[in-house]
């Protein structure tokens, strides 16, 4: 593997689509984290209380303490994607954001959203809770506590080179079905 | 000395249960992670997703902080004496969960299905879910597993005969289930996984005993032997089908295979399949005749 690509948001078009499927990363700057709730509201035409132009959503619902005192993060890494699925080409499309971080990837009607749109879905590691919360320096707002739930709600956090790996590209390339077809094919083969 | 299971220590106990299962994996899978690690290539995306779960497994013991920020649902089984009161451990088992939830050892991760709201202390029909079994003994033991919803939702079941599997009513047939199962699930249930399996029973009671499978250490085999090679054998071939830590590819699909059989109705024959995350959490606690912690049941 090449050594990642130091990335800063907010990030623009030329970057994101010079950007290749397998290829490593660290994001660095404000980013947001977004669930269910969130994507359907968006998806059904609610308004987003950000600016998200060249910005990031991590699918994520963090344990997270405070107030009275300041937010803390206890445990922050990425949920599965693919529930957004439905929702995901409509916030791309309304949002405009740049880069998509989660797990287990997405399906075809994403990919071609992070086409049209210019986007990259970035994997970061599934459960690694303590690992990825080092890289959050500060969490700086939340918004839709009350209406969504602390773990649906949109954090507003600070990362310091948070670690991941392009899997979807905006070519349209996604190392998840490169995998998936090999694994089917060798299924074949155990299963004859 | 009379049997005195105080509600305030029951409660204590609890809570370091709830404490040591989210934050601090079991030796074996400590174990089985390590030599995953070594065994996937120098500079592969597996070798470094494995290497960042060793180190966030090392960060969440030091820092007694969640391994994954899903806490998961929460099943505690419970060994006690006949004499113990079940109201008064159920009692004590929900303080415990509300005042983990509270500290943030617990995300705050139920939600009322029909409204849609956030339950603030985790205690609500359903969570957490405690199941009690009484033997002739004086001491409690009692387990919990915390399994996160990434995982369950990669969790299924089969009705055999199944023709598209071509899939018979035998052990080739759960094989097919098996392996069908793992390439269905790719890598969304946070792979490396491990598939607690059940063979018969009933669709309740299939899964049921499947997931009590992840009760067993990894290093343990099926006392049948037919059992116990059909779990070496789903656990190599899985291991050959490439999909790998997070499913972007790899040697290392699953980490362990545990499978049990019950008996089923003449009409019926369930393959049950519980696939569990890498994040095994399993934590085990012995309670004295007072309900004070006496020690741990697994390292």
């Amino acid at each position: 593997m090449k050594p990642p690509r130091d990335l800063q948001v907010p990030l623009d078009e030329t970057t994101v689509r010079n950007l290749r499927a397998g290829d490593a990363v660290t994001l660095s700057g404000r980013i947001y984290t977004a669930r269910d709730r969130f994507h359907r509201h968006v998806a059904d035409g609610g308004r987003c209380p950000v600016n998200l132009r060249g910005g990031v959503l991590f699918h994520c619902g963090p344990v997270i303490l405070g107030p009275p005192n300041r937010w803390r993060v206890l445990a922050a890494g990425p949920t599965t994607s693919m529930r957004e699925e439905p929702y995901m080409p409509a916030v791309i499309a309304a949002t405009g954001i740049r880069v998509i971080i989660g797990k287990g990837g997405m399906g075809p009607d994403t990919r071609a959203a992070c086409r049209r749109h210019g986007c990259v879905y970035v994997q970061a590691t599934g459960g690694a809770a303590q690992f990825l919360r080092r890289r959050i320096s500060a969490v700086t707002a939340v918004f839709f506590l009350d209406a969504f739930g602390p773990a649906e709600a949109m954090w507003e956090l600070t990362v310091e080179t948070m670690p991941g790996q392009v899997t979807i590209d905006s070519r349209g390339n996604s190392l998840y079905d490169a995998v998936a077809d090999r694994s089917r094919r060798r299924l074949q083969e155990l299963l004859a | 000395m009379p049997i005195d299971h105080t509600y305030a220590n029951l409660r204590q106990a609890a809570l370091e249960l709830i404490r040591r299962a989210a934050t601090r994996l079991p030796d074996d899978v400590r174990q089985a992670l390590r030599a995953a690690h070594r065994r996937e290539p120098a500079n592969s995306p597996a070798r470094s997703t494995l290497a960042i779960l060793n180190r966030n497994a090392d960060w969440a013991d030091t820092d007694a902080a969640p391994l994954c920020q899903d806490t998961g649902t929460l099943s505690f089984y419970g060994r006690i004496p006949p004499q113990c009161p079940i109201p008064r451990l159920n009692k004590a088992i929900a303080a415990a969960v509300r005042a983990a939830t509270r500290v943030g050892m617990l995300r705050q991760n139920t939600i009322d299905t029909l409204t849609g709201q956030s339950v603030a202390d985790n205690v609500a029909p359903g969570s957490p879910q405690c199941r009690w079994e009484t033997a002739a003994i004086k001491h409690i033991d009692l387990w919990l597993l915390m399994k996160g919803g990434g995982c369950e939702n990669t969790s299924t079941q089969f009705s055999l005969p199944d023709t598209g599997l071509n899939a018979g009513r035998d052990l080739d047939g759960v094989r097919r289930c098996l392996l069908q199962a793992v390439v269905t699930a790719q890598g969304h249930g946070c792979a490396p996984s491990i598939l607690g399996v059940c063979i018969g029973g009933d669709r309740q009671y299939g899964y049921e005993t499947a997931k009590r499978q992840f009760l067993r250490p990894l290093t343990d085999q099926a006392a049948q032997p037919e059992l116990a090679a059909l779990e070496r054998r789903i656990l190599r071939d899985a291991n050959t089908l490439g999909i790998g830590p997070m499913g972007l590819g790899g040697k290392t699909t699953l980490l362990g295979v545990k499978i049990a059989a019950v008996s089923r109705l003449p009409a019926s024959y369930f393959v049950s399949v519980a696939t569990m995350c890498w994040a095994l959490r399993r934590a085990g606690i012995r309670l004295n005749e007072h309900g004070q912690i006496e020690r741990w049941l697994q390292p």
